[in-house]
């Protein structure tokens, strides 16, 4: 793809995509008892998506969708099978250099611990990514507390503290202030409330409000509560055995879900109502083995509303009306799908 | 901004500790065991340096008609040896050569083998697993084989038995190295670092070193004791030092003839190696718990 | 009602030479057949609570003051032997990581089978019969093959059944729950608490179940206990601690809940503060550092158990303010 002179001078237009991901694939190779099948984990099998300037992308679904191996592609931190990554109107790698690309996209881990080197003091910590790209040390250490300080933590008290001397929502805090000290555009957060308490949570998603807000800030946030997602985002991707199911606003996707799979998640949240408890659960099983997943529709094997057609053909993400997008049989029209829209070749 | 006002009442205020090693050695102090092996072995390190000074007698000399002599002889506190020198004196010039011995074998072989095992645990991958088989192969054989085999076929001698001791504890620390990189590597600290678009060898000597160089030495030490016995088997197999230099394990070789005359005095050399390489043990182990955070 | 299964009076265990006072003080009564749920941040002494009962505490290394008492017998009395026989019998534990709570190296079927048989004399065809009822009763899809799985082979749910499975092998009474779902995905999740659910009405089983979630608690339980800082703050029935919350940490709770009726762009009611630590609490009601409505007294002396209703009480001596604070409930969704 051409990284277009006109691209690059939309910058900061408003709802201009500033990441785009086309056509995503990774495939882990997994040992398959002694005679080693070439067996794979098709953690992510051919995704697009595009994140708009400005906005919260939140992505959902279950353990091992390809969730966290997502945020590593798009970051490089491991290289993909294929597909191709467009941050601000260029090519990643081609127009745009990796190093000067992982300036503007950081990341924030769920695990804040292990997050964070035991043996730095939080400032240097912060102060890493700046001194790599040529800040002097005494200017980086200085620009960290100040950070520090914007995240909620008293550089005074904390600043010369090593990790184990943190609690878990201030470890948190101090990764999302490394997160900030390139002054990137793009943060991914996989999981970076998940692991702290709820009354500590909310805390934290305050601080990440504030902090899109006064740096202009674009995230990607992943995590498997819907409730936080709803919350935080403004469109939502669900994804299913490594592929996107279902695209759009936060709006549009809890309120009307098109595909049976997102029905079905957000079904399952626990109702906080002790008279309207859930009666029955809305999908049985686990989900399928990543290694083989099933033919066709990956999500037919669970489906509610699988006919025969659905185990051979295999969805595209298909327009939902507006940006709403959703990978199942049932929305194209004509698909075969004896729920699908029936629409005669005339109208058409 | 609430989120900043909250922040900041985060947590009774704690006077932020004075950093890890600081840490390690307030636990360290705690530890009876440890700060008692860290004495004895801080006292076998004086009596070497100053063996010149507090040797009561020259250790080379002999005087044939006093020959294997029992404890409390009169100017021999500890009996003499099969030529009649002071056991007293000799003990406390063997430590020197001992010593020395057991530890410039583990200090060199830190320096590479961590230097390989950072290397292939960094690197990972095929470059990994070439260089972890390798080194696997020298593994396989048992540390003395390895050692003797070694010294053979480089000849008797003082120097070469210092090289092959180095030779035999490459491979162990190298896997040890190896084992806490990979480790390392794969904590999400490392993975930030590459994300901030870190150069991998900056990220080696800020993020990798200093999480993995201290279990590696903690390794090391305890390896010690064992190159200390092995030096004094070489030596006493007559590959290592030469007599009539005192050396813990050569004296234990040339006094076995005497082990029927005089057993006390024949076990000696015994004993120092024993108790040497129990501290080095003994300390060891209580570093280990000392740099363990989760305390 | 009759006797009730659990009765725990002023629990109070503490670890490292009484220095980390894990649980200060709890008071917990649990009838026959019913479901309650704990709730409670990290920390907060939930599990070490439920460990107690079935006394898996490291006895060493812990002080245990209070009693318990599980179906008429007391547990801290009991020999070694006793309490070999009491646990799994009368009392049985899930866990929220099966994979370390099952064996590696033996089929999931001969883990119930043995279990079975280590407390009743019953045959191998027998005991392996009873085992394939238990799989039936869990759900788990083809149970004749999956009893010959080792656990490593079965998906994480169908481990989670496995387990559950395996603490009900021998009909015991009481079943303890520790974050049973917390590993599990939102549509495995929701299919385990209604097992749980269904289990509690058709066999008739008193369970407790740990959890942080209070939307999981609400799913499970009839009653509610908010333990924080090793007390329980709060208890009612979910109906009332949902609706009618008294306690300032359970209303801060529920007030901090991200949910869908927020405007987009507006900000959590966040409960500032952190949670405190354990070697170093405060004299008064230890929520006080973190609570919008504390007063000298409440920072001086530690508040009683106050009734706001005939089943709900809460540890905290301005309920009535309290009462203005707590949120609407807000359609779930
Ligand atoms: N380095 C790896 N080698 C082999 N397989 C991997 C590797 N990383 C991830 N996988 C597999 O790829 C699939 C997707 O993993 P990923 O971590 O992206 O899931 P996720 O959606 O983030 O899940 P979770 O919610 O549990 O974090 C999983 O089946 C996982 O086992
Ligand atoms: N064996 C032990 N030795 C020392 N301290 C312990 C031990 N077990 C628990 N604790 C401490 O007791 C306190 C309460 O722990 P507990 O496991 O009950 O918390 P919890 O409420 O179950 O939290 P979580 O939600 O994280 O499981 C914690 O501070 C914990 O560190
Ligand atoms: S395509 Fe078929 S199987 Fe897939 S979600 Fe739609 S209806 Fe269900
Ligand atoms: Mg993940
Ligand atoms: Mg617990």
């Amino acid at each position: 793809m051409n990284a277009s002179a006109l691209h690059a001078k939309d910058r900061n237009a408003p709802s201009q995509s500033l990441l785009s991901v086309h056509g995503l694939v990774k495939h882990f190779p997994v040992k398959k008892g002694l005679f080693a099948s070439k067996a794979v984990v098709r953690a992510v099998d051919g995704i697009d998506f595009d994140v708009l300037e400005g906005e919260t992308l939140g992505v959902v679904g279950e353990s091992g969708c390809g969730k966290s191996t997502t945020a590593r592609l798009v970051l490089d931190l491991i290289s993909p099978d294929g597909g191709e990554i467009v941050f601000d109107g260029e090519r990643v790698g081609a127009g745009l250099g990796l190093r000067e690309f992982r300036r503007q996209a950081q990341m924030v881990f769920q695990d804040s611990y292990s997050s964070l080197n035991p043996r730095l003091t939080v400032e240097a910590s912060i102060a890493f990514g700046p001194q790599v790209h040529g800040v002097p040390r005494h200017e980086a250490i200085g620009r960290a507390r100040d950070l520090l300080a914007r995240v909620g933590l008293d550089p005074r008290r904390f600043a010369e503290r090593y990790p184990h001397e943190l609690s878990g929502g201030q470890r948190q805090r101090v990764n999302i202030a490394r997160a900030l000290a390139l002054q990137p555009r793009l943060i991914i957060l996989d999981e970076a409330v998940s692991a702290l308490d709820k009354s500590v949570e909310a805390q934290v998603l305050n601080l990440l409000l504030d902090l899109k807000e006064e740096f202009g800030l674009t995230y990607i946030f992943i995590s498997h509560d819907l409730n936080v997602v709803r919350f935080i985002s403004d469109r939502v991707m669900v994804m299913y055995l490594g592929k996107v199911a279902e695209l759009g606003t936060v709006e549009e996707v809890f309120e009307r879900p098109r595909h049976p799979y997102t029905a079905a998640l957000l079904a399952s949240m626990p109702s906080l109502d002790p008279d309207r408890r859930t009666q029955e659960a809305p999908l049985s099983g686990d989900p399928p083995n990543p290694i083989n997943p099933p033919p066709g529709c990956r999500f037919h094997t669970r489906c509610a509303f699988a006919e025969e057609i659905c185990a051979r053909k295999e969805p595209a993400l298909y327009d939902a009306g507006g940006p709403h997008r959703a990978a199942c049989l049932m929305v194209p029209p004509n698909s075969g799908h004896s729920r699908a829209p029936k629409v005669h070749e005339e109208e058409a | 901004m609430a989120s900043l006002a909250e922040g900041s009442s985060l947590t009774a205020a704690r006077t932020p500790t004075a950093g890890y090693w600081t840490g390690v050695w307030r636990r360290l102090r705690r530890d009876p065991v440890a700060i008692g092996a860290g004495l004895v072995l801080l006292l076998i390190l004086l009596t070497a340096v100053l063996a010149p000074y507090i040797a009561p007698k020259d250790p080379y000399a002999g005087m044939t008609l006093r020959r294997l002599r029992p404890f409390g002889t009169p100017g021999y506190p500890l009996g003499s040896d099969e030529l009649g020198r002071d056991m007293l004196s000799r003990l406390i010039f063997g430590a020197r050569l001992s010593l020395f011995m057991g530890v410039t074998p583990v200090i060199i072989a830190f320096f590479l083998g961590s230097g390989i095992g950072i290397f292939a645990g960094y690197v990972g991958g095929r470059v990994n697993t070439l260089i972890m088989r390798t080194i696997d192969v020298f593994y396989a054989f048992p540390s003395v084989l390895l050692a003797v085999a070694l010294s053979g076929a480089l000849g008797a001698g003082f120097g070469n038995a210092l090289l092959s001791l180095t030779v035999v504890f490459i491979p162990p620390i190298a896997r040890v190295a190896e084992a806490v990189t990979t480790q390392v590597r794969s904590r999400d600290f490392v993975e930030a670092a590459r994300a901030s678009g870190a150069r991998a060898l900056t990220i080696v000597r800020v993020h990798i070193l200093g999480n993995v160089l201290g279990p590696i030495f903690v390794y090391a030490t305890s390896l010690i004791s064992v190159s200390m016995i092995l030096a004094s088997g070489l030596s006493f197999l007559g590959l290592g030092v030469r007599p009539p230099e005192p050396e813990w394990g050569l004296m234990l070789n040339t006094l076995r003839t005497a082990i029927y005359v005089q057993p006390w005095v024949a076990a000696l050399p015994g004993v120092m190696i024993f108790i040497t390489s129990l501290s080095f043990n003994l300390f060891s182990d209580g570093l280990r718990s000392a740099m363990d955070v989760k305390q | 009602m009759t006797t009730p299964i659990v009765s725990i009076r002023n629990l109070k265990v503490a670890f490292a030479g009484g220095a980390v006072r894990a649980v200060d003080g709890v008071d917990l009564d649990l009838g026959r057949g019913e479901a309650v749920a704990l709730i409670g941040e990290s920390g907060s002494g939930k599990s070490v609570t439920l460990r107690s009962l079935m006394r898996l505490n490291p006895e060493r290394r812990t002080r245990v003051e209070g009693s318990i008492t599980v179906d008429g017998r007391d547990v801290l009395a009991m020999s070694a032997r006793e309490l070999a026989d009491f646990r799994g019998a009368v009392v049985s534990m899930i866990f929220q990581e099966p994979l370390l709570a099952l064996d590696p190296v033996y089929t999931v079927g001969q883990q119930i089978v043995e279990a079975i048989r280590r407390h009743e004399r019953v045959s191998r065809a027998a005991a392996r019969e009873r085992a394939l009822d238990l799989f039936r009763r869990v759900r788990i899809p083809s149970p004749e093959r999956r009893l010959d799985a080792y656990p490593h082979e079965l998906s994480g749910g169908m481990r989670q059944r496995a387990m559950i499975a395996l603490a009900l092998a021998c009909r015991p009474k009481l079943l303890l729950a520790d974050e049973p779902t917390t590993a599990l995905d939102a549509t495995v999740q929701i299919q385990i608490l209604l097992l749980l659910r269904e289990l509690q009405r058709d066999l008739g089983l008193s369970i407790i179940f740990v959890t942080h979630d209070i939307g999981a608690a609400v799913e499970v339980a009839d009653r509610i206990l908010v333990m924080y800082a090793g007390r329980i703050v709060e208890e009612g029935t979910a109906r009332d601690l949902i609706r009618a919350p008294r306690h300032p940490y359970t209303i801060g709770l529920l007030k901090s809940r991200a949910h869908g009726a927020l405007a987009k762009g507006a900000r959590l009611e966040a409960i500032p503060g952190a949670p405190p630590d354990l070697a170093n609490l405060p004299p008064g009601c230890s929520f006080a550092p973190r609570c919008p409505l504390a007063i000298e007294p409440c920072r001086a002396d530690r508040p009683p158990l106050v009734a706001v209703k005939e089943s709900q009480r809460a540890r905290c001596i301005r309920t009535e303010a309290a009462a203005t604070l707590a949120p609407q409930l807000e359609p779930t969704g």
